[in-house]
């Protein structure tokens, strides 16, 4: 009996957001991008800058004879050495993830980007349609370190309580809806990743969750154990940067995978 | 600050000297406490760790091929059962063949036979996983036994491992653990990296336990340089490391809690995780601690104002405390931990269980304690780690709270000192001397000893041995299902508070 008042002591701990904002989303790092009045690098600190990123996430792209740097936002595991180093050209991502259909549309160049945000509900109407207003979620650990699954169960603590939004975790692939995905995309892992897929009935969406789920981050890529994100094993349709994806982020990419995020916000997102 | 003369290194001429001497010292007391491989241009360099009070001894020997190529060793584990698993993962990543060991199986990974070896430490080799994992091997034989496979896709949000329980329906006499699947060859992660980038990714050997594992690995390379900690970044490291520690030891509570049905508890200590975890947050940006700490010292100054995070870390702790005393007051709580899981203590002994397992079976090992780094000796430790006689999941769960307890205690201490300390310096540099340079370093994580052995070339990284607690306590899971029953499996495996990402490396 102790319990029952003890579980409404602290009155109300949960956060409002996506209705309203939340300050400590707005705080939090996501990854890290290119300031769009960002002043021009000489040639060699580009390459300085690319050289220092531990995961290839920033690159020097030519074109037309002209060099640029861009920073890959799913490969970005946010150890902070761009922002540290080059504080006019990079600068921290908050209180929004940069949610895409694709993994290239999570590459930051700095300039006016056509966002992705339309593309993404185009190509999942047609699945989202059919999933209704609640959705289950299986969750597989792809390799991982072991913090993405921390984050993703935190999305049922009574902070951020994703049952409030009629999102539920099931342990059965047949009851489920979405696929998260997080983890490098281990050898090992590849087969049974696939047949949990595979046990799924459609339509399914299919998240990739975290930077090693997007390009396998610092732990995959190189390796022999394969590792080059969840990508390379099944079909993703939605791709959420984060090491790990924070649960905001983890919301966001649920909430933009069945396209319920209230249009207000979508309209902001549209104009930056 | 490790000091480089905790530790003892000596070579043995030949492998069964090694073996003899490894077993004369497990004989007088010391703990096993790791083995593994390095590729050197003449064979396979095996090397032990083993742990005495205050002191590690480091010793290794050269396995050269034979006749045929192959590369034979005497078998520790028939001496030394906590070498069971290291003997099988040294198979594994560096094809040594321990002879005379129980079951060389795969461990770590399932090697594609075509292929070769990773060889942790050698430049190039070219290796290949095996996609396809045969079914496991059957222990138990007898009317009605059959075998139910946990995993590796949890039935929830869990890490991927494989636990093949063979049972005739109801008790678990005997099951087998597979954590093979989520490998991702982290040894071969760390060779060819620089010393800063090295940090990154010991962080994410055990994402849960980052900053152990960052600790240990930054100790590593400052036993190598020489480099001195200065004393703010040493009280930092301190209160991070503990953070981590109140972190995981409320994930265990929530785990227990939810395995034993009381949705207000598991709510609750899920909430104080998320407050320890947002104060780390709003501490260094990082909600796992990660980048806070660098080799020489930390990344910098919290961005947090001091008395703040010391006035929300003492409204977390007085909140947890609350709530822990009435769970462990909960009938329906209690009726699920107590003789449960139970580790006896001369088994724990054996397997040289570290960590809150061990000390729930009256096993006395605390780096923070024996072999203290950092700001540790300088800060209010009570005279003893908390040490529990029953080795069951209360005893466990008993250990963590008490534990919590004192995790707050040096906090407050390490931020009231941080306000009073005059040097301003966070980082030494590190030098690392010309060729090859071994170092190795510790740290205390939630889970217990974290072990780093690292070799740099020129200040690159040739070889670095990631030894988490995990791996070495979930050798012992096989253990503890004596008189248990299959609804018990979750109540044991979240006292171990296992994180399987540093078992499967």
């Amino acid at each position: 009996m102790a319990w029952v008042t003890r579980g409404m002591r602290d009155g109300r701990l949960t956060t409002r957001w996506p209705a309203q904002k939340d300050g400590y989303y707005d705080e939090f790092a996501t990854s890290a991008r290119l300031r769009s009045d960002a002043p021009a690098l000489a040639d060699d600190e580009k390459e300085t800058a690319a050289a220092l990123c531990p995961t290839g996430a920033i690159a020097v792209a030519s074109q037309n004879g002209e060099t640029s740097v861009t920073l890959d936002r799913g490969r970005c595991v946010l150890c902070g050495r761009c922002v540290r180093l080059f504080p006019d050209t990079f600068e921290w991502e908050t209180g929004t993830t940069r949610v895409a259909s694709e993994a290239a549309a999570l590459i930051s160049t700095g300039a006016e980007q056509a966002d992705d945000l339309k593309h993404l509900r185009e190509t999942l109407a047609g699945k989202v349609r059919n999933l209704g207003r609640s959705v289950f979620i299986r969750h597989v650990d792809a390799g991982s370190d072991g913090s993405d699954e921390w984050e993703v169960q935190a999305l049922a603590n009574p902070v951020y309580d994703v049952h409030r939004l009629g999102i539920f975790f099931t342990a059965s692939p047949r009851h489920a809806d979405i696929l998260l995905v997080t983890g490098i995309g281990a050898a090992g892992m590849t087969e049974p990743l696939r047949r949990t897929r595979e046990a799924m009935p459609e339509p399914v969406v299919v998240i990739a969750a975290g930077a090693d789920a997007v390009s396998g981050g610092l732990m995959g890529r190189s390796g022999y154990t394969g590792g080059f994100g969840a990508g390379s094993i099944i079909d993703v349709d939605v791709w959420v940067p984060g090491a790990p994806a924070s649960p905001f982020a983890l919301m966001e990419g649920i909430l933009t995978a069945i396209d319920r995020l209230p249009s207000r916000r979508r309209e902001r997102r549209g104009r930056t | 600050m490790s000091a480089p003369q905790s530790v003892r290194t000596s070579t043995a001429t030949d492998p069964a000297a090694f073996t003899s001497q490894v077993n004369a010292l497990v004989r007088d007391g010391s703990r096993f406490a790791g083995l593994y491989g390095t590729a050197r241009r003449d064979g396979c360099e095996l090397t032990a760790l083993l742990a005495d009070t205050d002191r590690f001894t480091v010793l290794r020997t050269l396995v050269t091929p034979d006749a045929h190529g192959e590369l034979h060793f005497p078998s520790l584990t028939p001496h030394v059962l906590a070498a069971f698993w290291y003997e099988r993962a040294a198979h594994d990543l560096s094809g040594v063949v321990a002879d005379g060991h129980p079951r060389l199986d795969p461990l770590l990974v399932l090697i594609d036979g075509e292929y070769g070896r990773p060889h942790p430490g050698r430049a190039h080799s070219s290796t290949s996983v095996s996609l396809r994992t045969p079914p496991g091997p059957v222990d138990v034989h007898g009317r009605g036994m059959f075998t139910i496979p946990l995993g590796p896709v949890r039935s929830g949000v869990f890490e991927s491992v494989e636990f093949l329980i063979e049972t005739p329906g109801e008790d678990i006499p005997h099951l087998n653990i597979r954590p093979h699947y989520k490998h991702r060859g982290v040894a071969k992660r760390f060779e060819g990296r620089s010393i800063d980038d090295g940090v990154l990714i010991a962080e994410r050997v055990e994402g849960i336990a980052s900053v152990a594992h960052a600790l240990a690995y930054s100790h590593a390379v400052e036993a190598m340089s020489g480099a001195v900690v200065p004393p703010k970044a040493r009280l930092l490291r301190v209160v991070y490391a503990e953070l981590e520690r109140m972190a995981n030891h409320l994930d265990v509570a929530m785990r227990l809690a939810e395995a034993a049905g009381l949705a207000v508890a598991t709510s609750r200590f899920a909430w104080h995780k998320e407050s320890v975890m947002r104060l780390v947050s709003e501490l260094c940006g990082n909600r796992f601690g990660r980048s806070a700490v660098v080799p020489g010292g930390v990344a910098g100054m919290p961005s947090l104002d001091l008395a703040a995070a010391a006035r929300a870390l003492r409204a977390i702790h007085e909140r947890v405390r609350r709530d822990a005393a009435l769970a462990m007051k909960t009938p329906s709580f209690l009726d699920r931990l107590r003789g449960t899981g139970i580790l006896p203590h001369d088994r724990a002994a054996e397997w040289a269980s570290l960590g809150p397992v061990g000390r729930a079976s009256r096993l006395e090992d605390d780096c923070r304690w024996r072999r203290p780094t950092d700001a540790y000796a300088e800060l209010p430790l009570a005279t003893a780690p908390p040490i529990l006689d029953a080795g069951d999941v209360q005893a466990r769960m008993l250990v963590r709270w008490r534990e919590i307890d004192q995790s707050a205690v040096l906090v407050l201490a390490a931020l009231q000192r941080l306000d009073r300390e005059p040097d301003d310096s966070m980082c030494a540099t590190i030098d690392l001397p010309e060729g090859e340079a071994f170092g190795i370093g510790w740290s205390e994580a939630p889970q217990g000893e974290v072990l780093y052995a690292v070799t740099v070339q020129d200040s690159i990284i040739r070889r670095c041995f990631a030894r988490s607690a995990s791996l070495h306590n979930l050798a012992a899971f096989h253990e503890v299902f004596r008189g248990d029953v299959f609804t018990d499996f979750a109540f044991i495996e979240a006292s171990f508070g296992t994180g399987y990402a540093g078992v499967a490396m």
